[in-house]
């Protein structure tokens, strides 16, 4: 599949799951189809990074579900900042833990899966509709019930998948990224590279083919698709970039100028334009 | 011979934190923290385990700020870290923008959380956190800002707060010290509030009191924060922070 037919199969005011942490591994080709499109309200779940911040800026988000935005190198995300500093999203913060557990209970159908965490902290005052459950047992603790958080559609950026959507991750961690695609009605793969199914387990081993295909509805191949965010061991992540976004965030101009050099065109015109600056440097 | 900066004592009193918790993972969120942790495993705590800010626990010493050299000795992803941290095994330092007399931390926001003043990173994993293992603060720059009387969004759950949401919120809460640029804290006033412990050396009473915006518990004596040894000089100036790290974050 291509970026744009994948961003066709979602519709405004879906719930849309996205991979990653922070300012690593994220689907950025996928995100940034989405601004090529027409979709807005949507309810976007995410362990927020620039994915987060480029669909507030562009208003498409409705509802953000998440326990933190961080460009990680840099710590806040200036436009989900600015996002939250007009009120101009509804928000459901959680603790980063409960966001698992709410993933979790959607992928294995449960209503919602108990814990600790959020206990005793201003998570439940700002979300009301959260319960709380008795064991049953001798114990009779009262914990707070995380509800499951199911999924329209998730997007995922791997390293490397087979033609089928069996993927796999090469760097140190997958984060949440199999919770993201088993909480979702659909999920959608991007890659760095599409390889014969033969090369997976000789590039990683069997335990890195973490996302296999019963989990996956389309794969899309997408070189230097996480870009500006990390995608090791393929790249790092690019720190200049990202410095030139959030500089550009904080003021209006630059922002236009931004999105003209960058996002006013095709995931090919982006990637042109990104190393035509890197020629340039 | 070289003299002692408030960044060494403030590297060594985060050490400090770390000292009886044996095998244990510890999370230092900060510079001065970073080197306080990998003094307390150079030192008096060998058996403690931390990550390279990745997925990788790493053994060994070395300088903050620099790729470690390795080798690694497990693997830590973050599916791995609730798992870790819910089960007990995890002392983190986190570094809250407001805090308050019973400990309640806010990392999430500033003002109304409806439409904050200044939104900072969200509530990331300190709910879960401070509910099931030993937390402790730093906090680079004591002032009034950050030590307010009620924090407005509280992510680290403080003691009063926990009694509130009942015993299975209170059963692991255990919030240990706060350290500071200028003196050394934790929970043992009345009811578990705020409690001078030491003040750091050229700090006053008067000063911490006059940067905290509520009632500290103060004992009749109040020690010195010990300064580092000669070994823990050399091992700071020489191959935990070489490039003085600790002293641009800390202003004395």
């Amino acid at each position: 599949m291509t970026e744009d037919e994948v961003i066709g199969r979602l519709r405004s005011g879906m719930t849309v799951g996205i991979g990653g942490w922070g300012s690593r591994r994220k689907p950025m080709s996928l995100v940034r189809a989405i601004l090529r499109s027409d979709l807005r309200d949507l309810t976007v779940v995410s362990y927020g990074g620039p994915d987060v911040g480029l669909l507030c800026a562009a208003g498409r988000v409705k509802r953000l579900v998440y326990g933190f935005v961080s460009l990680d190198s840099i710590p806040l995300e200036p436009h989900f900042q600015a996002a939250r500093q007009a009120a101009a999203i509804e928000v459901t913060e959680y603790d980063e833990g409960m966001l698992q557990w709410a993933l979790y209970a959607a992928s294995i159908r449960l209503p919602f899966l108990p814990t600790r965490a959020g206990l005793g902290s201003d998570v439940i005052r700002v979300n009301p509709q959260l319960r709380t459950v008795v064991s049953p047992y001798d114990d009779a603790e009262e914990l707070l019930a995380v509800p499951a958080l199911p999924l329209d559609a998730a997007l995922v950026h791997l390293n490397r998948a087979d033609a089928s959507g069996n993927a796999q991750y090469l760097g140190p961690d997958l984060y949440f990224d199999d919770l993201f695609c088993t909480a979702a009605e659909q999920a959608f793969v991007s890659c760095e590279r599409i390889v014969p199914t033969a090369e997976l387990a000789e590039l990683g081993g069997i335990a890195s083919l973490r996302v296999p295909r019963w989990m996956v509805d389309g794969v899309v191949e997408a070189p230097n698709g996480a870009h500006f965010t990390s995608c090791a061991p393929d790249y790092g992540r690019d720190e200049t970039f990202q410095r030139e976004y959030v500089a550009a965030a904080k003021d209006p101009q630059a922002w236009q100028e931004f999105v003209h050099t960058y996002l006013s065109g095709s995931e090919r015109d982006y990637q042109q334009a990104v190393a035509a600056r890197g020629n340039a440097a | 011979m070289s003299t002692v900066s408030r960044g060494d004592v403030c590297a060594v009193a985060c050490a400090e934190v770390w000292r009886n918790d044996g095998e244990l993972v510890v999370s230092p969120m900060g510079t001065t923290p970073s080197v306080g942790a990998q003094l307390a495993r150079a030192t008096f705590a060998p058996d403690l385990l931390f990550s390279d800010g990745e997925a990788t626990l790493v053994a060994g010493t070395w300088a903050v700020g620099s790729p470690p050299p390795g080798p690694a000795e497990g693997w830590l992803p973050f599916r791995s870290v609730f798992d870790l941290a819910w089960g007990g095994r995890r002392h983190v330092m986190m570094g809250p923008s407001q805090l308050d007399r019973f400990g309640n931390a806010n990392i999430s926001a500033i003002g109304d959380f409806a439409r904050p003043t200044r939104q900072l990173l969200g509530v990331r994993g300190a709910p879960g956190n401070t509910v099931h293992h030993p937390t402790s603060y730093w906090v680079p720059r004591h002032t009034t800002r950050c030590f307010v009387p009620r924090v407005d969004m509280v992510s680290g759950v403080g003691y009063d707060s926990a009694a509130k949401a009942g015993p299975a919120a209170s059963r692991f809460l255990d919030l240990r010290r706060v350290i500071t640029n200028l003196a050394v804290l934790d929970f043992g006033g009345p009811d578990h509030a705020m409690r001078l412990v030491s003040v750091h050396p050229g700090v006053s009473i008067d000063d911490v009191v006059a940067n905290t915006g509520f009632e500290l518990a103060i004992d009749a004596e109040v020690p010195q924060t010990r300064e580092p040894t000669a070994e823990e000089l050399q091992l700071l100036n020489e191959v935990i922070d070489p490039e003085g790290l600790r002293n641009k974050e800390v202003r004395a």
